[in-house]
Order: structure tokens, then C-alpha cells, then sequence
């Protein structure tokens, strides 16, 4: 069982980040929820995040945690003021499909 | 000349006059109005007499001094060039500046009594002022920029007071014309500047003369063509063939203005500029025999069509014509003073001719056609002896102003040389019409019974009487100075010519050849339209080819119209409106703005509203730009994000 002793190997990190922020990507174009758009940026920012974590732990450098603290932050802010957002236009327009609402105006 | 008034004074008074007439005269009561207009040529006037007083002096003897003014700060100055505001009275200047402030301050007065009912009478006395500023400062020029600022600025006046009720169209139209006309003569006395300027390297009348003096051989070629342009602006503000168009339209404007501007001192400015840069035509043969021939041709030709006018400022207008053609015929010969001393005379009975004639109109309530007119000998009586001795004056004679100024020229031209005697014969004939046309005017307004009964003729008021009776005891007596001694005062400024004939008694022969045609001129007026008022309507209906042709001015406007206003109407509509304009121009715009309607139509297609298709193109463009960071830009070895350790950089090598 030697490769429990060995570190997880850099590359495996940043596939994973990378491919968590492809299918944000992804899903954010093809899906017509605002809800799981909503979702699919959050998924994006966790990909990003994971990306300067794996970097800080590499490099020994605290920045990189610091950026994702920042990150995580106005995630959550932007969380908050889009659900918002989301539950107002929904009241508005009784739909969340995202091509129906394409009108600046109400 | 001592005195302490400055040159200055005589154009800046009239100016001043403008300045207030023109900025506060709509507000300013009328009685103000009128004594500001007219002190400002009585002030001209006065310091042009002591000017004239200073020069011969106690004992009356012509003190032969120059006075010359120059502004202390130079005009500007360009390379070589030194151009200042320079005025200088000589003997030439001072002639016409009594001339233009003496009958500009009468014909001033009558318009007084004129125009006292007319809604623009400050305005119109305001461009009275504004034109002897410009007037004074064209003759007291001591240089050809300056004369020529002078000669716009008469120009200027002109189109304003022909055009003066400019809420008639046919007012209005006739400004133009006369603009546009003017403007053909000035581009060749603009050329003539350039020429000068090019060959002499100053603009100083002196120092042109002072350089032609001292090189004595040279005649003919640069001086000719230099001459000719002059010429050409001369026929343009003097109203002489093939310009002469715009003066008759001109009788649109008020009749003082006429009687002023188109009469006695305007027109004149081309005779004065000839006979200012005399030096210049003495040189040139073939450029003087041009003037002359010019001018006589301009008498002969205007003077036919004068026989034929029934509007009376017409016939006054075609005479003007005809009599400024006598002041080139004189120019031409040489006899720049014998064309001086006409230009005087021309200005008393000329001016004298319109005033009555504007009295006439008055008096008939604004009728100006002969025709209407009739039997208003007993009903305004001053205007007409005053008219009378006008006539009589124009005819030639004796003892009338033009009789001495006329014979004079006609003398000069008959002793002139080759072919003088055709210059003096068609000046005779001229003479005979002038007679004739001037009697059938005579007759028509005066003599014989009223044709129009709706008129009640009345005469004028003193304000309008005044100057008409003064400007006839000068149109009676202004020759008896006689050309010798006017001649003799004006030769320091235009030289002397030559009366030396080999024939005996030529000049009473000549002078008794005048009177005759004169009576001639007379007999055939009295006939026609004194004993039988009905034989000129069938004379004209004998020779219908003839009397149309004169009648409609040998079809000159229309020939004119057809051969320069279409082509150019023509050229401006088709080449410039509709190629340049429409087709370069304006497909230049559609161009610009087809690219940008083009380019809006490709990309507005992006701007779906489609959310997805937003963020498809948003990572499309990360991507892009991702792959170029890290592949096609680290290959030239470019590294834009640099992930060692230390930290992360924009920019990096």
C-alpha cells in the first residue's frame, strides 16, 4: 500500500480544478434554469478556488489562501443578492427558463 | 499745410456719422438723426475748404504743395513690403474731395425732404455716411490697397442703398447685380494690384511714379497688361462697356442715392483711378487708345439706347452712362484734366438732373413714366428752371458747365492724332443724342399738356428746392474757370497735354460744331415731341427692327443672361449641385455611413438577448485568450502569467 504513503501528485489536483470549472462552464451555457445557472458559477468559483489552494500548499505561499477567502466571500454576497434577484424575477415573469427572460425591462 | 485740422478728419467724420446713425439711430429722435447725417459731410466739407483755402492761399494762387498723412503705425508688413495708412491731398485728390463733400452735403439736404416719410430713415442716412467714408478714403489713398479698400467699401454702400427697400424684389435683385457686376471689374483691378506689386515691389502711387520716372525706356509689355487690369476694374465701378449693365438696374434705389452715388461721385471712381495712375497709362499707347476707344463707344452706344427710355431715372441712368464714356474718351486721350474738369461738371448737372427728377417723381406721387408725365411747367415751376438749366447744361450750351468740359475733351481727342477725328466725330454724334434725348425728356415731363389726371402735382419742400437751385447756378456757371486754368492747377498731379493744332481757329470751329449739333439735337426733340407728340410712335412703328432693338437695349441683359448667367446657373446646378455635390460629396456620406450600417447589421447579430450565447462567446474569448498566453505567445517567448514561486505577475519575461 506504498501510494497511501505518497502525496497526491499536483496534476491530479488541477484536472480536478479544471474540471470542475468545465462543467460550471457547461453548465452554465447549456442549462436553462436560472437556478442551476446560478449553480453551475458557483461550481466555476469552487474550481478556481481549489486551483489556488493547490498552489499555495505547493509553493508554501499563504496568498493563495488568502485570494480564496476573497473568493468564497463574494460568493456568498453574490449568493445572497441573486437568489434575491432570482425570486423577484420569478414573481414577476412566473418563470426561471433564462432564454424567457432575454427583456431588460418588465 | 499748417492747419491743425488733419486729413483724417474727412473720411472719420462721416464714419462717426455712421456709427451712431447706424448703431442707436432706430432709437434716437429724428430731428437727431438728421443733424448728426448732415454734420458729418457739412464737417468733411468744411475741412476739405480749409484744405482748399490753405492751398491758394490770401491771393488766390495756387500753392503747389503736397500734404501727405501717414497712420504712425504701419498697415502691415511683409518681407519688403510696407503698406501704411497713408492719405495725401494733391491737386487731383482735393478737385474731387470738394466734388464728393460739396454735392454729397446738398444731395444730403434733399434727402432730407426726401425720404422724411420713409420707415429706414436713419438706416438710410447711415449708409449715406457710411459711402463718403468710403468715397474720401478712395481718393485721399496715397496707395493702391488702400484705394482699393475704398473702392469695396463704395461698392458695399452702392448694393446696400440700391437694394435699400430690399422688400421688392426687382430693389433687391438690382443690389445684386450690381454686386456680382462690380465684382467681375475688381478681380481685374485686383490682378492689376498683383502686377503692380510684382513689378515695382510697392504699392505707393509716389514711388511708382518715382520709379517710372527714372527708368524712362521702359513702355509698353508688363505695363500694358498692368494698365489693361486697372482698366478693367474702371469699367466695372464706372459703368462702361462691357459692364455697364448693372447702372440702369441701379435706378431701383432711392433717387438721391442715384443722384449721389450713381451720378457724381461713385461712378466716377473708375476716371478718378485712371487719371490717379496716370503715369501708368502714359506709358502704354496701346492701353490708352483702349480707354479711349472704350469710352467712346460707351457714349455713342448708351446714348441710343437713352433715346428710347420712358422711365425718366432710366434715361438719366443711359445718360450717365454716356457721359462717363466722354471722361474715358478723355482719359484716353491723355487729357486727364479735360476728363477731370468734365467729371465736375458731370457732377453738378448730373446730380442736379436726378434731384429735379426726383422732385418730378415726388411731385407726381412716386410716377416715374414719362409718359404720364406732361404740362408740369406751371405746377412745380422751381424744379423745372432748375432742370432747365440742367438740360441746357447737358446739351453743351454755351455758357453751361458742360459746354467748356465737353468741348475741352472733344478738342483733346480731335488734336489727339491718329484717328482723333473718329474719336471726335463719335463723340459729336454722341453729343447730338445727348441733345435730342435730353430734350425729349424736357418735353415730355414739362411741356405740352398733363397726361395723367389722377396726379395733383405739387412742389417740393425747401429742404429738396435748396439744393437743387444751388447745384443749377453751379451746373450754369462751373466751366467759366475754363480748361486752361483749371488744367493749369490740376498738371502737378496729372500732367499737361497737348492743344497745339496746325489748323487755325480749330477750337471755335469745333466749338461751333458742338452748338450746332446741340440745336440740331433740339430742333429734331422739338419736332417730334413738341409739334407733333404722334410722330415718334409712328417713327418707331416705320422701323419696328430698329426701335425694338434699342428699346430692349440691344438685347444686352439677354445676351449676357444666355451667354454667362445660363452656363454658369447650368454649370452650378448639373456640375456642382448635381455631381460634386450629390454624386462626390454625397456619396462620400453614403459611403461612411453605408460601412457603418454594414458593420452595425453584421455585428447586431451577437446582441441575440440569448443569455447562453453570451456566455458561450464569454468563454470562447477566455479561451482564446488563455491559448494565445500560454502556447502561441510563450512560443515567441513572451510569458504573461507566470506561476513560480515569489508571487503572481501580470507581466513577465
Amino acid at each position: 500500500m506504498s501510494f497511501l504513503h505518497q502525496e497526491v501528485p499536483l496534476s491530479w489536483y488541477l484536472l480536478l480544478s479544471a474540471a470542475l470549472f468545465s462543467l460550471g462552464v457547461v453548465g452554465f451555457i447549456l442549462k436553462r434554469n436560472l437556478i442551476t445557472v446560478f449553480m453551475s458559477i458557483e461550481l466555476m468559483l469552487n474550481g478556481v478556488n481549489l486551483s489556488f489552494v493547490t498552489f499555495a500548499h505547493q509553493w508554501h505561499e499563504v496568498k493563495g489562501q488568502i485570494f480564496v477567502f476573497f473568493v468564497m466571500m463574494v460568493a456568498a454576497a453574490e449568493a445572497a443578492v441573486g437568489l434575491a434577484i432570482i425570486i423577484a424575477v420569478f414573481r414577476a415573469r412566473a418563470t426561471l427558463a433564462v432564454d424567457r427572460i432575454d427583456l431588460m425591462k418588465l | 499745410m499748417n492747419a491743425p485740422l488733419h486729413l483724417w478728419l474727412i473720411p472719420l467724420l462721416p464714419f462717426a456719422g455712421f456709427l451712431i446713425n447706424g448703431i442707436l439711430g432706430a432709437r434716437l429722435p429724428k430731428w437727431l438723426v438728421t443733424t448728426v447725417a448732415l454734420l458729418a459731410p457739412l464737417g468733411s466739407f468744411a475741412v476739405v475748404l480749409s484744405k482748399t483755402f490753405g492751398y491758394f492761399g490770401s491771393a488766390l494762387i495756387p500753392a503747389f504743395q503736397t500734404i501727405t498723412e501717414t497712420c504712425p503705425n504701419p498697415w502691415f508688413n511683409i518681407g519688403s513690403l510696407h503698406v501704411d495708412f497713408t492719405f495725401v491731398l494733391d491737386h487731383l485728390s482735393l478737385v474731387m474731395l470738394l466734388i464728393i463733400t460739396g454735392v454729397g452735403f446738398l444731395i444730403h439736404i434733399y434727402s432730407v425732404g426726401y425720404m422724411a416719410h420713409d420707415k429706414g430713415y436713419w438706416r438710410f442716412f447711415a449708409y449715406l455716411n457710411l459711402f463718403l467714408f468710403f468715397m474720401t478714403t478712395l481718393v485721399l489713398a496715397g496707395n493702391v490697397l488702400l484705394m482699393f479698400v475704398g473702392w469695396e467699401g463704395v461698392g458695399l454702400a452702392s448694393y446696400l442703398l440700391i437694394g435699400f427697400w430690399f422688400t421688392k424684389k426687382s430693389a433687391a435683385d438690382a443690389g445684386r447685380k450690381a454686386f456680382v457686376v462690380n465684382r467681375i471689374g475688381d478681380f481685374g483691378f485686383l490682378i492689376g494690384i498683383f502686377l503692380l506689386l510684382a513689378n515695382f515691389g510697392t504699392l505707393t502711387f509716389s514711388e511708382i511714379a518715382a520709379k517710372l520716372a527714372a527708368s524712362p525706356a521702359w513702355t509698353g509689355g508688363v505695363l500694358t497688361a498692368t494698365a489693361l487690369c486697372l482698366l478693367v476694374g474702371a469699367t466695372g465701378k464706372s459703368a462702361q462697356l462691357p459692364l455697364y449693365v448693372w447702372l440702369p438696374d441701379a435706378m431701383e434705389g432711392p433717387t438721391p442715392v442715384s443722384a449721389l452715388i450713381h451720378a457724381a461721385t461713385m461712378v466716377t471712381a473708375g476716371v478718378y483711378m485712371i487719371a490717379r495712375t496716370h503715369f501708368l497709362f502714359d506709358r502704354s499707347p496701346f492701353a490708352l487708345s483702349v480707354v479711349a476707344i472704350v469710352g467712346a463707344a460707351t457714349a455713342l452706344f448708351a446714348a441710343t439706347m437713352g433715346l428710347v427710355q420712358n422711365d425718366i431715372k432710366r434715361v438719366l441712368a443711359y445718360s450717365t452712362i454716356s457721359q462717363l464714356g466722354y471722361m474715358f474718351l478723355g482719359c484716353g486721350v491723355a487729357a486727364y484734366s479735360a476728363a477731370i474738369f468734365h467729371l465736375m461738371t458731370h457732377a453738378f448737372f448730373k446730380a442736379l438732373l436726378f434731384l429735379a427728377a426726383g422732385s418730378v417723381i415726388h411731385a407726381m406721387g412716386d410716377e416715374q413714366d414719362m409718359r404720364k408725365m406732361g404740362g408740369l411747367r406751371k405746377k412745380i415751376p422751381i424744379t423745372f428752371w432748375t432742370m432747365t438749366a440742367a438740360v441746357f447744361a447737358i446739351a453743351g450750351f454755351p455758357p453751361l458747365a458742360a459746354f467748356f468740359s465737353k468741348d475741352a475733351i472733344l478738342y483733346a481727342a480731335f488734336v489727339q492724332g491718329t484717328g482723333g477725328e473718329i474719336l471726335w466725330f463719335v463723340g459729336l454724334v454722341t453729343a447730338l443724342l445727348t441733345s435730342l434725348y435730353m430734350f425729349r425728356l424736357w418735353y415730355m415731363t414739362f411741356m405740352g399738356e398733363t397726361r395723367s389726371h389722377d396726379a395733383h402735382p405739387h412742389e417740393s419742400p425747401w429742404s429738396m428746392l435748396g439744393p437743387l437751385v444751388i447745384l443749377a447756378l453751379l451746373s450754369i456757371g462751373g466751366g467759366w474757370i475754363g480748361i486752361e486754368k483749371f488744367g493749369a492747377f490740376l498738371a502737378p498731379s496729372v500732367g499737361a497735354y497737348s492743344t497745339e493744332s496746325s489748323i487755325p481757329h480749330l477750337e471755335w470751329i469745333l466749338s461751333g460744331a458742338a452748338v450746332l449739333v446741340a440745336l440740331i439735337g433740339w430742333y429734331i426733340a422739338d419736332a417730334y415731341y413738341r409739334q407733333k407728340p404722334e410722330r415718334p410712335a409712328a417713327l418707331a412703328a416705320s422701323m419696328p427692327g430698329a426701335y425694338n432693338l434699342l428699346a430692349n437695349k440691344y438685347y444686352v441683359d439677354e445676351i449676357y443672361g444666355a451667354l454667362f448667367v445660363k452656363p454658369l446657373l447650368a454649370g452650378s446646378r448639373w456640375l456642382l449641385e448635381g455631381f460634386i455635390d450629390w454624386v462626390v460629396l454625397g456619396g462620400l456620406a453614403w459611403l461612411l455611413g453605408g460601412i457603418a450600417m454594414l458593420s452595425g447589421a453584421i455585428l447586431q447579430r451577437w446582441q441575440s438577448g440569448n443569455l447562453r450565447s453570451y456566455a458561450a462567446w464569454l468563454t470562447a474569448g477566455a479561451a482564446v485568450i488563455l491559448i494565445f498566453a500560454l502556447v502561441v505567445a510563450r512560443q515567441h517567448g513572451v510569458i504573461y502569467l507566470n506561476i513560480l514561486p515569489g508571487g503572481i505577475h501580470g507581466v513577465g519575461h
